[in-house]
């Protein structure tokens, strides 16, 4: 019995070593932070993820407390940093926004998710 | 002899809760992440393997105990159909007898993808279970000598969508099995075989979804990938025994879930005394086809070609 479990345990941590596959790309975390209040507005809005992304299939886009776009709409992807993304950002008077990305991961995993951060009263 | 007796009054119903734990979705509704749960039933078609699950029961009315481990995997067929298959060897231990070992029966299941609302977090799935005759140990470990069709709804449910003024519970997620289950014989060695009503619910809360899309507390990997949860599952006979022979568990723990794995630790506790006493265990490791091999067996078979 012992035996047929540590090679059950050690056959299936060999197939997950032995691939060096990608997978979905999960936030690891952004600039301003996630949920963060501060109290000048960003230039910039960048999100770190867990994996590469593809380029072609991944945005953000920043909107305001009235849906409008924020975001100047450039380079998402800052030059060898193939896992983050990035946008710059219009001057921004105090409100809450809202950030919304959808990525691709190198693999075709795609992912999303949205969070807000709030600006002149941190 | 009794105890082996007891084991299959309610092996039916037993195994069909346990069956579920087979259901080995790796999903996404929106920006939520279901981790496959250990207990109860998942909303979602997938390309997973559990290798292995080990269970050790707590000990049942008459003290006898066993310890499962349990194999699982679970591919689409198309990307909203998918099927499960799953066996579990077993060793029983009755009290004061000598300890049997064999396998359990062989478990299928067909599913098909209801839906997915990704604004609302929200997932449906129907599923029809089969837990087929004699393909255990019947004699020895109680396994069935019946078929058991047990068509069932799963569905899940995150809080994300909540007022964001009530940033702490969008972690939140419940995902549940609701279902049937129907014997293809009525009763075997003179104990009646019910047809039974099977349900069962996890809470988790997603620490990565805490961190991700409502507030960042500076939880960094691997602490921000647990999900604590708690799962409960009862089966109720609904005819042939009284329903007041309502097996059940309550299952607290954590999975942590990775990029290619997930790994998840519960304790079993009887929820009453036709189910058992004192405690037990379960532990899973559990991994993603999709993300290990994503342009080959990890995609629907439908797309190989």
């Amino acid at each position: 019995m012992r035996r047929f479990m540590v090679a059950l345990i050690a056959g299936g941590a060999a197939t997950s070593a032995a691939l060096a596959a990608q997978a979905h790309a999960f936030l690891d975390h952004a600039s301003p932070a996630v949920g963060s209040s501060v109290s000048t507005a960003p230039p910039v809005v960048t999100l770190w993820f867990t994996q590469d992304l593809e380029p072609a299939f991944s945005d953000v886009t920043v909107t305001n407390d009235g849906g409008q776009r924020v975001d100047l709409g450039n380079a998402p992807i800052p030059p060898g940093s193939p896992a983050q993304l990035q946008i710059g950002l219009k001057p921004l008077p105090r409100g809450t926004y809202t950030v919304s990305w959808h990525v691709v991961s190198v693999d075709t995993h795609p992912t999303e998710g949205t969070f807000t951060f709030d600006v002149g009263s941190g | 002899m009794r105890s082996l007796q007891l084991e299959a009054v309610v092996g039916a119903a037993a195994i069909l809760f346990s069956a579920n734990s087979a259901a080995l979705a790796h999903g996404w509704a929106g920006q939520r992440f279901f981790p496959a749960t250990i207990l109860t039933d998942d909303p979602f078609v997938a390309d997973e393997i559990s290798l292995p699950q080990v269970t050790v029961t707590p000990p049942g009315p008459d003290g006898a105990q066993s310890t499962g481990v349990q194999i699982d995997l679970s591919k689409r067929i198309t990307p909203d159909t998918g099927v499960i298959i799953g066996d579990q060897w077993q060793r029983l231990q009755p009290s004061g007898l000598p300890a049997v070992t064999g396998f359990g029966p062989l478990r299928t299941e067909a599913q098909y993808q209801l839906f997915i609302n990704g604004p609302h977090e929200a997932l449906g799935l129907l599923g029809l279970n089969v837990i087929w005759a004699h393909t255990g140990r019947v004699q020895a470990l109680g396994a069935p000598d019946f078929t058991t069709l047990a068509p069932t709804f799963n569905f899940g449910k995150g809080l994300g969508d909540l007022p964001r003024s009530l940033p702490y519970l969008r972690p939140i997620a419940v995902t549940g099995n609701l279902g049937f289950g129907f014997p293809t014989k009525t009763e075997s060695a003179g104990v009646p075989n019910p047809t039974t009503f099977n349900y069962g619910f996890a809470f988790e809360y997603s620490f990565s979804y805490l961190e991700c899309c409502v507030k960042d507390i500076g939880l960094r990997a691997p602490f921000s990938q647990l999900i604590p949860l708690v799962e409960v599952a009862f089966t109720t006979p609904i005819n042939r025994i009284p329903a007041s022979h309502t097996i059940g568990t309550i299952q607290p723990g954590v999975i942590w879930a990775g990029q290619y794995f997930q790994i998840g630790a519960e304790a079993i506790f009887p929820a009453n005394r036709f189910t058992g006493h004192g405690y037990g265990g379960v532990f899973q490791l559990h991994f993603y086809l999709d993300d290990l091999f994503p342009r080959s067996i990890g995609r629907p078979i439908s797309e190989w070609w």
